[in-house]
């Protein structure tokens, strides 16, 4: 088929959805859209964007480059628009995230240890972000980022001003 | 047919070739359109297709979480170790008129029942995983068998596909072309600069890519793991073929393309929203509900799984909320 067209969206093309309410609360389906909630954000900012008891999905305005963070357990960040540079390295003494702790921290200073790697991940890429390394995104131009994580310090929630409350 | 556990099978019928099939007091038979479920209370007619779409995606999830509704009357209830099987159960107008009917039964000797059923009236040349535009129809006396299609592993990654030792990414060699739907999504792999020794820690692949490469519909599987927060992205073209009323939240962040969810009340089955989604956006389906989804053109889905064994009896007792946030 060579005439198919995959829609994806991005923070300058997207085309939110709704809801159609015959006997419900348009509420309780916490509708969002991250393009629309990454064009309305600061860069680096981690809003949440579902929510299942600790468990959280972020979505991130990608632009510039960001803090150094880091996590006790393994993330997962997937390019929803544009392209993003991931850079990982090993932590210093006293830099590590609280151990069984839950979500990600900024780094204090510059991580400590040796180089990981980088990563350049452009739409639909997915990249492992490993317990106990720091990582450090970047992005030329702004991209969408989300994350699979835990609920944590960082995470902002902003859920009145980013879900539909409206019937469509 | 299934060797460990006894199944109550027929022999084939002297016309359509098929078994009919006992499960405690169920009864499971087809001819060349129809498959009848019959109970003590009552019975029920479903179109072969929508009784083996369902029961494929029951087998292959082994119940999945919560309730699988094959439609509005026949379906199954996880307890995750036993199992129920209901007819009518939620349905208002079966359970007001007192025709609704629950057995409850060991998940492994159901289980056996439901493989034994999908083996032997799948024809050759129909895949109960595929789009109806990608298959033959189910229809007509038996005619051969496609284990292989309703045998497929379900992916299960422990950390994210793609890492040492976990699930592979696809590709033509390992078997999984570019489905025709999605001919145009880029097959770009992440760039990885690894540093000596750290291989195993600098991670990526495209998973829209490997959506592009999925060879079945509707068919959540685990892609990233973050302790019991599960990543379930699955390639979705027609329709679900089980209305889901799961026994806890769930999310799904449409990826590609569109979906609408028809969205009923889990216990009566009345309406009450649909919810179209387009890329980008993201909506819980609260625990009350089931919901049904459309997708004209074969999508891509995040299915996102809070898999905690403590989730169905908070929400059951009503220690937890079966909407996700309230703002």
């Amino acid at each position: 088929m060579t005439d198919v067209k995959t829609v994806f969206g991005s923070l300058n093309s997207y085309q939110k959805g709704g809801i159609q309410i015959i006997r419900d609360d348009p509420k309780n389906y916490v509708f969002s859209n991250v393009f629309e909630v990454a064009s309305k954000a600061g860069p680096y900012e981690r809003v949440a964007v579902g929510k299942n008891f600790e468990y959280v999905i972020e979505c991130v305005r990608a632009e510039g480059t960001s803090p150094w963070f880091t996590c006790d357990h393994d993330e997962f960040a997937l390019v929803m628009d544009g392209s993003v540079e991931v850079r990982l390295q090993k932590l210093g003494a006293a830099q590590a995230a609280p151990s069984g702790g839950d979500g990600a921290i900024v780094v204090k200073g510059e991580p400590g240890g040796p180089k990981m790697g980088r990563i350049v991940c452009g739409r639909g890429h997915m990249a492992l972000l490993p317990k106990g390394a720091a990582y450090q995104f970047h992005a030329d131009k702004p991209s969408v980022v989300t994350i699979q994580t835990v609920h944590g310090p960082l995470t902002i929630e902003r859920w009145a001003e980013i879900c539909e409350t409206k019937s469509t | 047919m299934s060797s460990a556990i006894a199944v109550q099978a027929s022999e084939p019928d002297n016309y359509y070739g098929y078994r009919s099939f006992k499960k405690g007091k169920f009864e499971f038979s087809r001819d060349e359109y129809f498959v009848r479920v019959k109970w003590p209370k009552g019975s029920h007619l479903m179109a072969a297709d929508v009784f083996l779409r369902a029961l494929q995606r029951d087998v292959a999830w082994n119940f999945f979480y919560g309730t699988v509704n094959f439609d509005h009357v026949f379906g199954t209830l996880n307890h995750y170790g036993t199992v129920d099987m209901f007819a009518g159960r939620y349905n208002d107008a079966y359970r007001n008129a007192g025709l609704d009917y629950v057995e409850t039964y060991d998940s492994d000797e159901l289980m056996a029942t439901f493989k034994a059923i999908l083996e032997d009236w799948t024809n050759k040349g129909y895949d109960p995983f595929a789009a109806p535009e990608e298959t033959a129809n189910p229809y007509g006396r038996k005619d051969g068998s496609n284990v292989a299609a309703i045998t497929r592993q379900r992916v299960t990654a422990q950390r994210m596909v793609g890492c040492a030792g976990d699930t592979p990414i696809r590709t033509d060699q390992n078997g999984y072309p570019v489905n025709r739907h999605f001919a145009d999504v880029p097959q770009d792999q992440p760039q990885i600069h690894a540093e000596p020794g750290f291989e195993d820690e600098v991670r990526a692949f495209n998973l829209f890519g490997y959506l592009s490469r999925s060879d079945v519909t509707w068919n959540p599987s685990v892609c990233s793991v973050v302790r019991e927060s599960l990543y379930c992205p699955t390639s979705e073209e027609f329709i679900l073929p089980v209305e889901h009323g799961n026994d806890r939240v769930e999310w799904f962040l449409q990826m590609s393309d569109e979906i609408t969810w028809v969205v009923k009340d889990k216990e009566t089955g009345a309406p009450r929203c649909n919810v179209t989604m387009r890329a980008g956006d993201i909506a819980a389906m609260p625990a009350d509900i089931r919901h049904q989804g459309y997708s004209a053109k074969r999508s891509m889905l995040l299915v996102w799984e809070n898999n905690s064994g403590k989730i169905p009896a908070l929400i059951a007792e009503g220690k937890a909320p079966v909407t996700p946030v309230k703002f």
